[in-house]
């Protein structure tokens, strides 16, 4: 293949650097310093996607982030398939394989096109609404069906191979944008000494600068821009971020930036590198300096291939040495558009005519292609363009002054490339993304940044400023202004000159009519990536839809990935005429984050795969991992869940330790519980205040049981708390709600009572729990104290400082399981040696360890609940049969108390926990299942309650479960009825929900 | 992503640090029992939810765990002043 567009010399790539790339599956050659969109102009490669909704042929416009039809897909392998990637920001690497996106079978032959071009008129704007909604049960065919005909890109089905990570960075100025403007703020910023972060998407820094042949101080401005970069790069408070796109400007000057490290590389990172990288930066100043986006102008059949935008073909023959075409025309409405005909007639290619919209504009680049001798028709438009795959020719006509009609006869001329030029927008999506309307300015034809609460500042093309002498003075007052605004002193800068150019003024103009109603000429794309047309839009309008997020939303304008940079000004210019108001009265949608589409690699950076979020290990872990414990999540803990031996179903594993525990002893990791240090002289009525029992009287050495209430009266945590010394005690919390418990006694104590001396820390992580229960753990644990753990000396819910296996240690005589328990707390360091000596020793008293859910099931056997399981934020401690733990004598209305007096919470046939004994002993209910009075009643069955815990009780050889029935404390030996899923229906009796060792006296031997 | 002044530490950090307790300047009654249940539900459950200046109680839970108020504007993202518990707003809405 030959690269027939490239030009034998200029540009900024390296010819001695040939680079092979792969599109659909056949080689081409491009240099070092193309992009992949450059390389495919040279190559001649005219059609590179269809289109969304018509399907018909769409080809390279532009050459940046505003590129709506060259998203392809890149990856020579499954795992290394990436999406939508502009063609026109992907730098060309050896052995690049791209490929379309759309188009079945192939772009170049489409049958969906055929679809296109029948159903034109049958595709109106709302179409998928209108025509899919119904019937609804046809909808996920319809959605297969439009999914395959109009995907753009597709995921990986693998995992991606490479990494990418995150950098939080600070900095006293941030430039976004190193054009010009951007260049010369960031020069003032550091040598003024700011910390200077500037960023740009493009390869090397220069902008605008690298896409022409301007001169500065009478030499290229490309040297400029290379001293500059030396001149930055020798200061340590600055740092360059090429190919570096800033996505997101959010609250308080905090910006992303996806840096795209090594794309430019190859296929995958090299070894020891990362793909991306995400810069968190905190600014003290923002300067925006983001340029500006060229728009086209909107006619008949403006999406056939060849049809450009003025900047780009500019931008393609000065950066790369390519022509996109032989034979141009141009149609501006502005002095700008004349460049592109300059450039292409310094190539040595065919300038076709220059048409011009406006009568006798006079500025210096008119001038300059008049004495060219090139062809300008003024006062005419190209109305309509021929050519389905590349354009072939154009009719041009003369147009009414406002530009509002076509006027005179139309003049067919023969062309393959069509540049237009409706003006130029200011790249204000940065700006936008902070909550700041952006401004219209007739003399810019275009919108610009609004009033912001952001310490932002702007300088060139953002503001509509497009002479580069101008935009470098912005640059330099910008600079200026943030080291005034961060408390530094003027710097010493000098601009290099730049020639000052005559411009005329543009016409406001975006659509060019044509000699039929928009509604009946050819289509007049105003989105491409969207398939939307001015024709759309005006449908859209005269079907009542005015606001304009809303023709947004209906015709799904600027919804592609390019977020409507081109075609947004446009469409609401084309809105704003079908209303009749102007474009400022039709308002303008607002860009939002990202700027350009981010892999999820970058958002997510390092916080993937076992680093996705942290997880939280005991001291023992690591046993319970050697003994193949199985894990449940709590919270963030890891806890062991069971042991299985091998062979066993879980099942068997719970019976097992279940079974150790009533006959012999279990141990069982309870390091996770919450616990919390409570000092202080008022600790003791704080206590008073936030559980719902009494605390004036639990005397040192003492434990126990609270429930905690919200202020509307329902119980949200439970735990034991020990009274360490007369101002000290230790309170414990669920697992899960530790964090929650320990905000909540602050949040009391700093708002609401700060006059009492309490202070709250957390030291869960810094003890162990082995929680040792059954028959044998008193043996158990005489064999590793000195201590006389007798039922005489270390009565039932007593702690004790002791030594155990020759640490000290407190130990809680408290149980959740109904067995003789002692909870043995040791510093965390110890918790691991403890433990084993605990195993060691216990082997001969049959000592089985134990998870979570043996723990459920033992104390689902004694009716004890589990905060967050047995209660769900609507049921107050009565409800829960747990009256005795709530103290109506404390002189302080302790939280929770008022709110359980509530009319609603003291009515009757609340719904109340109890126990539920089916009929069937085998059978266990269903956690959830829903209770009923009577399963063949009218329908809707009126529910009673269900189902909170359920269990098989191996120790009482029958199935256990706890739930709520309306008024259920006063409905004992009732029956109630649990209709399945599956249509069978489980019968229980309404009963007490402590099933084992009613009196207690297990615990108390 | 705010940038949030912390009055007891004396710097800003990132909101990360920080997360919100709700509307700022809710009083417990000092005595519940003498409130009727429709003014129980009412400093249970009513907050304001302002389009402008918003009054909110914050805490720097990842910091020193210190409450504090905050008059923010819901629209703009403004933090207009950080004050300490017990102290009023200098800034109110009009």
């Amino acid at each position: 293949m030959t690269q027939q567009n490239r030009l034998t010399s200029g540009g900024r790539i390296d010819r001695s650097t040939p680079l092979t790339f792969t599109y659909n599956g056949k080689q081409y050659k491009g240099f070092k310093g193309d992009t992949l969109a450059s390389a495919m102009l040279a190559n001649g490669i005219d059609v590179v996607a269809r289109s969304f909704k018509y399907s018909r042929p769409r080809g390279i416009v532009a050459c940046g982030a505003e590129e709506p039809n060259a998203v392809l897909q890149l990856g020579a392998t499954e795992a290394t398939q990436v999406p939508n990637v502009r063609a026109t920001q992907q730098e060309l690497f050896d052995g690049l394989v791209s490929a379309s996106t759309n188009g079945w079978p192939s772009v170049d032959t489409d049958v969906m096109g055929m679809i296109g071009k029948m159903g034109g008129n049958m595709m109106p704007p709302g179409f998928y609404y209108k025509t899919f909604m119904f019937p609804e049960s046809l909808w996920d065919t319809y959605e297969s069906m439009i999914r395959k005909a109009a995907g753009i890109g597709r995921a990986p089905k693998e995992k991606d191979p490479d990494t990418y990570d995150a950098i939080n960075q600070h900095c006293d100025v941030m430039i976004v944008g190193a054009g010009p403007a951007g260049l010369a703020a960031a020069l003032t910023a550091a040598r003024g000494g700011a910390r200077v972060i500037i960023a740009d998407e493009q390869n090397e820094f220069g902008g605008s600068l690298l896409n022409s042949t301007e001169q500065l101080d009478g030499k290229p401005a490309t040297e400029w821009v290379r001293a500059v970069v030396e001149e930055l790069s020798t200061y340590d408070d600055v740092l360059l971020l090429p190919r570096s796109t800033v996505n997101g400007y959010h609250d308080h000057n905090f910006l992303t930036i996806h840096e795209r490290r090594t794309d430019h590389l190859a296929d995958i990172a090299p070894v020891n590198t990362v793909r991306q990288r995400m810069h968190r930066v905190r600014a003290k100043w923002v300067v925006l300096a983001t340029g500006a986006h060229e728009r086209p102008l909107v006619y008949a059949n403006n999406d056939v291939p060849g049809c450009m935008i003025t900047g780009a073909v500019s931008a393609y023959i000065n950066r790369y040495g390519v022509v996109p075409g032989n034979e141009l025309v141009v149609m501006t409405t502005n002095d700008y558009g004349y460049q592109a005909a300059l450039d292409w007639a310094d190539a040595g290619r065919k300038v076709v005519a220059i048409v011009d919209t406006r009568e006798a504009a006079v500025g210096d680049r008119t001038e300059a292609a008049r004495q060219r001798g090139l062809n300008i028709i003024s006062g005419s438009a190209v109305i309509e363009v021929q050519g389905t795959k590349r354009v072939t020719g154009v009719s041009v006509a003369g147009l009414s002054a406002s530009g509002a009609k076509v006027i005179g006869s139309v003049t067919k001329l023969k062309a393959d490339t069509v540049a237009t030029s409706g003006g130029w927008s200011p790249v204000i999506h940065l700006s936008c993304h902070t909550g700041s309307r952006p401004v219209w300015s007739d003399s810019v034809v275009g919108f610009l940044p609004g009033p912001t609460v952001q310490k932002q500042l702007t300088a060139g093309g953002i503001n509509g400023q497009y002479e580069t002498a101008v935009a470098l003075q912005e640059g330099l007052d910008a600079g200026q202004k943030a080291l005034a605004e961060v408390g530094l002193a003027v710097a010493d800068v000098v601009l290099p000159e730049a020639k000052t150019l005559k411009v005329a003024a543009p016409m406001s103009l975006f659509h060019i009519p044509h000699l039929k109603p928009t509604s009946q000429a050819p289509k007049q794309f105003v989105d491409y990536q969207t398939d939307v047309t001015a024709a759309g839009i005006e449908i859209a309008c005269r079907e009542g839809f005015e606001a304009i997020e809303h023709v947004k939303r209906y015709t799904a304008m600027g919804f592609g990935t390019d977020q409507g940079k081109l075609g947004n000004i446009n469409g609401m210019a084309v809105a704003a005429k079908a209303l009749n108001k102007t474009i400022p009265e039709t308002g303008t949608t607002v860009f939002r984050p990202n700027y350009t589409p981010i892999a999820f690699g970058a958002i997510i950076g390092r916080n993937a795969g076992a680093l996705f979020e942290p997880e939280r290990y005991t001291a023992m872990h690591k046993w319970h991992v050697e003994q193949g414990a199985m894990f449940e999540d709590v919270g963030q803990w890891k806890r062991p869940w069971y042991y299985p031996q091998k062979g066993e179903s879980m099942q068997q594993s719970l019976n097992r330790e279940c079974m150790a525990v009533r006959n012999a002893v279990g141990i069982l990791d309870a390091s996770t519980l919450g616990k919390i240090d409570v000092q202080g002289k008022d600790a003791r009525e704080f206590l008073g205040r936030v559980y719902s029992n009494a605390w004036a009287k639990l005397a040192i050495g003492k434990c126990r049981y609270g429930l905690m209430c919200g202020e509307d009266g329902m119980v949200f945590d439970d735990g034991v708390t020990a009274c360490l010394g007369e101002n000290h005690f230790v309170m414990t919390t669920t697992t899960g709600g530790a964090a929650h418990v320990y905000e909540w006694l602050e949040i009391y104590h700093q708002t609401e009572w700060p006059e009492l001396e309490v202070y709250f820390n957390t030291v869960t992580d810094h003890w162990s729990t082995a929680t040792i229960t059954g028959p044998n753990s008193r043996k158990l644990l005489e064999e590793l104290t000195d201590f006389d753990v007798s039922n005489d000396n270390f009565r039932y819910m007593d702690w004790k400082q002791i030594t155990v296996a020759g640490v000290p240690a407190r130990v809680f005589r408290i149980s959740f399981t109904g067995e003789l328990s002692f909870e043995i707390n040791v510093q965390a360091n110890y918790g691991m040696a403890v433990w084993e000596k605990l195993i060691e020793a216990g082997a001969k008293y049959g000592l089985t360890p134990y998870g979570t859910e043996t723990m459920h099931v033992l104390r689902a056997e004694k009716g004890f609940i589990i905060a967050g399981q047995d209660t769900d934020g609507s049921v107050h401690p009565y409800d829960l049969g747990m009256g005795w733990c709530v103290s109506n004598q404390k002189p302080f209305s302790y939280i929770g108390k008022r709110g359980m007096n509530r009319s609603d919470c003291t009515r009757a046939n609340r719904k109340q926990l109890v126990g539920l004994k089916t009929k069937d002993p085998k059978q266990v209910i269903p956690e959830g299942s829903a209770a009923v009075l009577d399963p063949n009643g009218p329908k809707p069955l009126e529910i009673q309650g269900h189902i909170s815990s359920s269990y098989w009780s191996e120790t009482l050889g029958h199935s256990i479960a706890m739930g709520f029935i309306k008024g259920g404390l006063d409905k004992m030996g009732e029956t109630v009825y649990y209709p399945l899923g599956d249509g069978t229906v489980i019968e229980a009796e309404i009963c007490s929900p402590i099933f084992f060792d009613p009196k207690g006296e297990r615990q108390n031997v | 992503m705010l940038h949030i002044y912390c009055p007891h530490c004396g710097e800003y950090r990132e909101e990360e640090e920080f997360h919100c307790a709700g509307q700022a300047h809710i009083a417990r009654p000092l005595e519940p029992e003498a409130c009727s249940d429709q003014e129980w539900g009412e400093y249970l459950f009513f907050r304001k939810n302002p389009r402008g200046l918003h009054h909110e109680l914050w805490v720097h839970a990842a910091g020193c765990r210190k409450f504090f108020n905050m008059t923010r504007d819901t629209q703009s993202y403004e933090i207009k002043e950080v004050y300490k518990i017990g102290e009023q707003p200098s800034v109110v809405a009009e």
